[in-house]
């Protein structure tokens, strides 16, 4: 890497300003909206830094204008070394081209000298493992297959910084996994790396320094487990509003989510890792719900998921239910280590889904001497505690 | 009790082994700086050479994309001129008889046909470039003048093809040229510079306003109307002719008549006005092109 000192500094604020021209001509109708306000940072380098927050918050366009394909309205940034974007996977690509001349064409959009992409050819066809498909026309790929061809490319670009936008998304868990280590890789080799992404778990594990960003302002920044602790701890905090007042649900809105309560059968109510949990839903409808569907999800801290609780899998709830009413479920005892879980909850009329509330509430689970030994494992070394015996074999 | 796990990254499975070393970024400056764009810029032609493989290779894409879509491939950059100059010759030639200097009039009308094509052709793609490739606009870091300039480029692949048709019909009626074949090239360049001036302010413009889509088709028919292509010159009025020519095209068809089939009509005027109209258009577009290639990637 030799002469190339690494720094990145947004000395004054980078702001966009955002023409609404689409509607009625172009000077009439302009409304002004930061994007971003007072961004400064700095990236050193070798260092990987994720940057999280909601959607709109500004994460794009602050990778955007970094990628230089939108300019500030004010501030500076230097960047010194070679950039490699990844907004996108497959710009660029078309469906006419085969797969050997899109490999080619991509890698010549995203910047690699014509040299560069042969010599890279072989590996980038092995990634993505279509070998036996490269003469054939794009517009025959399965969506895979695509997709696991443009991340291949990408994932070869090889600059000094790199700028990922959430693209880890593609492809099925096997290519998921793959494109994860490739990431980690290009970490741990000492690139500079932005990653954009709302995968807490890979923002925890590949980067080092994370930024959350929250209405185009810096919220916050450190460690990375701080600040994802700090991002899913906003979301939560919505969790004490009823959730009749929720904006962020989706659904086709024929039936809504009106309330959850998350108690333990406990006699002082509180959770602990033994308790079992009692959910109370409320919910309401226009009309009687048919064939209603209610499935909790409960997740931790780290956005991974625990449980799975279905009126479907066990049965329990009538074929029709009242316009306005609440259901009740009560779980076997839970065995969680102690710590913080979150609660989505989705209501669904035939299969059809009515309404879905994420991170409708949480709950926090205190610790509890299951084994009647005194040792509780941590959260962040496993989530269940499991009942088991020991003894020694005779001879 | 504190046995705290190993906390290594796992080896995710099916991870291939790949080469370590940094592609060498010779020619890539050391620091980039990203600041709000100031009033007018100019042209960074350091740049544009950096990225002059982007460049072939999106000509190179429109070439191949173009031909493989179709049946009959290359050989829609023939017909589309030769065809032309059939209706022409039947219509003009024949009906009209119009005074063709010296030269049969297919080869009068396709001589003029050849460099026409390639220039319609050229700044219509060019001026629906940026819409067509807005998905790279708002991806990608590169040029913006990349794209009309590639789109330019790409139609010179069909000129190449149309023009060994020519050179078939001169043998065919017995035509050599003189020594002034050698300045074709350069009638060539006026045309090119002419398609990328026009391409730059309508793939700007395009981008704001999108009706210029609909107004390219228009322009190209229009302005072959205002070009000597069916007819010659010496038809304009002598007190129109100066006015004539400052249409580029002008100077160009002339040019490509005078060089190839031996015209006695030398376009002197013309092409000094023609070219100096080109300047213009061209410089101006360029400065138009740089100053809203701001705007590009929120727009389009």
């Amino acid at each position: 890497m030799g002469y190339v000192t690494l720094r990145e500094a947004i000395v004054t604020a980078a702001q966009v300003p955002w023409q609404i021209l689409r509607d009625g001509g172009p000077r009439n109708s302009r409304k002004e909206f930061w994007a971003l306000k007072d961004v400064s940072f700095e990236v050193r380098q070798g260092e990987v830094l994720g940057i999280i927050g909601r959607n709109g918050a500004g994460k794009s366009t602050l990778l955007k204008i970094l990628a230089r394909v939108t300019h500030p309205t004010t501030g500076r940034a230097e960047i010194s070394g070679r950039v490699g974007s990844l907004l996108e996977v497959g710009t660029g690509f078309h469906p006419e081209l085969t797969g050997r001349e899109n490999i080619f064409l991509n890698g010549a959009i995203l910047g690699m000298k014509k040299v560069e992409i042969l010599r890279k050819f072989d590996a980038i066809v092995d990634f993505a493992e279509i070998d036996k498909f490269l003469d054939t026309p794009v517009k025959r790929y399965s969506s895979g297959m695509y997709m696991r061809l443009a991340f291949s490319i990408a994932a070869h670009l090889d600059p000094e910084i790199l700028i990922v936008d959430e693209v880890l998304a593609v492809g099925d868990s096997a290519f998921q996994k793959k494109c994860l280590g490739k990431m980690g890789r290009v970490a741990s080799e000492g690139r500079t790396v932005l990653f954009v992404s709302h995968n807490m778990p890979a923002v925890v594990s590949l980067c080092d320094r994370a930024l959350l960003l929250e209405s185009g302002k810096l919220a916050a920044e450190g460690s990375p487990a701080s600040i994802v602790q700090q991002y899913l701890a906003k979301e939560m905090s919505t969790s004490v509003i009823p959730l009749d007042q929720r904006e962020d649900r989706s659904g086709d809105g024929s039936a809504r989510i009106e309330f959850l309560k998350v108690e333990s059968t406990d006699p002082d109510k509180i959770i602990r890792s033994g308790s079992r949990l009692k959910l109370t839903i409320g919910y309401s409808s226009d009309r009687s719900v048919q064939r209603p569907q209610f499935v909790v999800s409960i997740y931790d801290q780290m956005d991974t998921g625990i449980f799975l609780l279905h009126n479907d899998f066990v049965g329990g709830l009538p074929e029709t239910l009242p316009s306005r009413g609440s259901v009740t479920c009560l779980t076997d005892p839970i065995n969680l280590t102690p710590g913080r879980c979150y609660v989505h909850i989705e209501l669904l009329k035939g299969n059809v889904r009515a309404d879905l509330v994420p991170y409708a509430g949480y709950f926090d689970v205190e610790a509890d001497d299951l084994f009647g030994s005194g040792m509780v494992p941590p959260r962040d070394w496993v989530l269940y505690m499991l009942g088991h015996s020991w003894w020694l074999n005779e001879d | 009790m504190n046995l705290k796990p190993n906390r290594e990254m796992p080896e995710y499975p099916g991870l291939l082994i790949e080469e370590p070393n940094l592609s060498a970024p010779a020619d890539h400056p050391a620091k980039t700086i990203i600041e709000p764009p100031r009033g007018w810029q100019v042209i960074n032609l350091r740049e544009i050479w950096r990225y002059r493989e982007l460049l072939y290779f999106l000509a190179w894409r429109d070439v191949k994309v173009r031909y493989k879509q179709t049946a009959i491939g290359a050989l829609w950059a023939v017909l589309q001129p030769f065809l032309t100059m059939v209706v022409f010759s039947i219509l003009f030639g024949r009906l009209m008889g119009l005074d063709t200097e010296g030269a049969p009039y297919p080869v009068f009308a396709y001589a003029a046909l050849l460099p026409w094509t390639f220039f319609s052709g050229a700044f219509t793609r060019s001026g629906n470039s940026l819409i067509s490739d807005a998905n790279l606009i708002s991806k990608v870091y590169f040029p913006r003048l990349i794209l009309p300039f590639s789109a330019v480029i790409s139609m010179l692949v069909d000129f190449g093809i149309a023009f060994i048709i020519l050179i078939g019909m001169m043998l065919y009626y017995g035509i050599t040229p003189g020594a002034a074949v050698l300045v074709l090239p350069l009638f060539l360049l006026l045309a090119f510079l002419t398609a990328l001036g026009i391409g730059l302010w309508l793939s700007a413009l395009n981008v704001k306003y999108r009706d210029i889509t609909y107004v390219i088709p228009f322009m190209a028919q229009f302005w072959l109307f205002l070009t000597p292509v069916a007819y010659p010159t010496s038809l304009i009025p002598d007190r129109w002719q100066l006015l004539y020519s400052l249409n580029p095209m002008v100077g160009v068809v002339e040019g490509f008549r005078w060089a190839l089939l031996g015209n006695p009509y030398i376009p002197g005027m013309p092409l000094i006005l023609s070219t100096g109209a080109v300047l213009a258009l061209f410089i101006g577009g360029l400065f138009y092109f740089r100053r809203m290639e701001n705007e590009f990637a929120d727009v389009v």
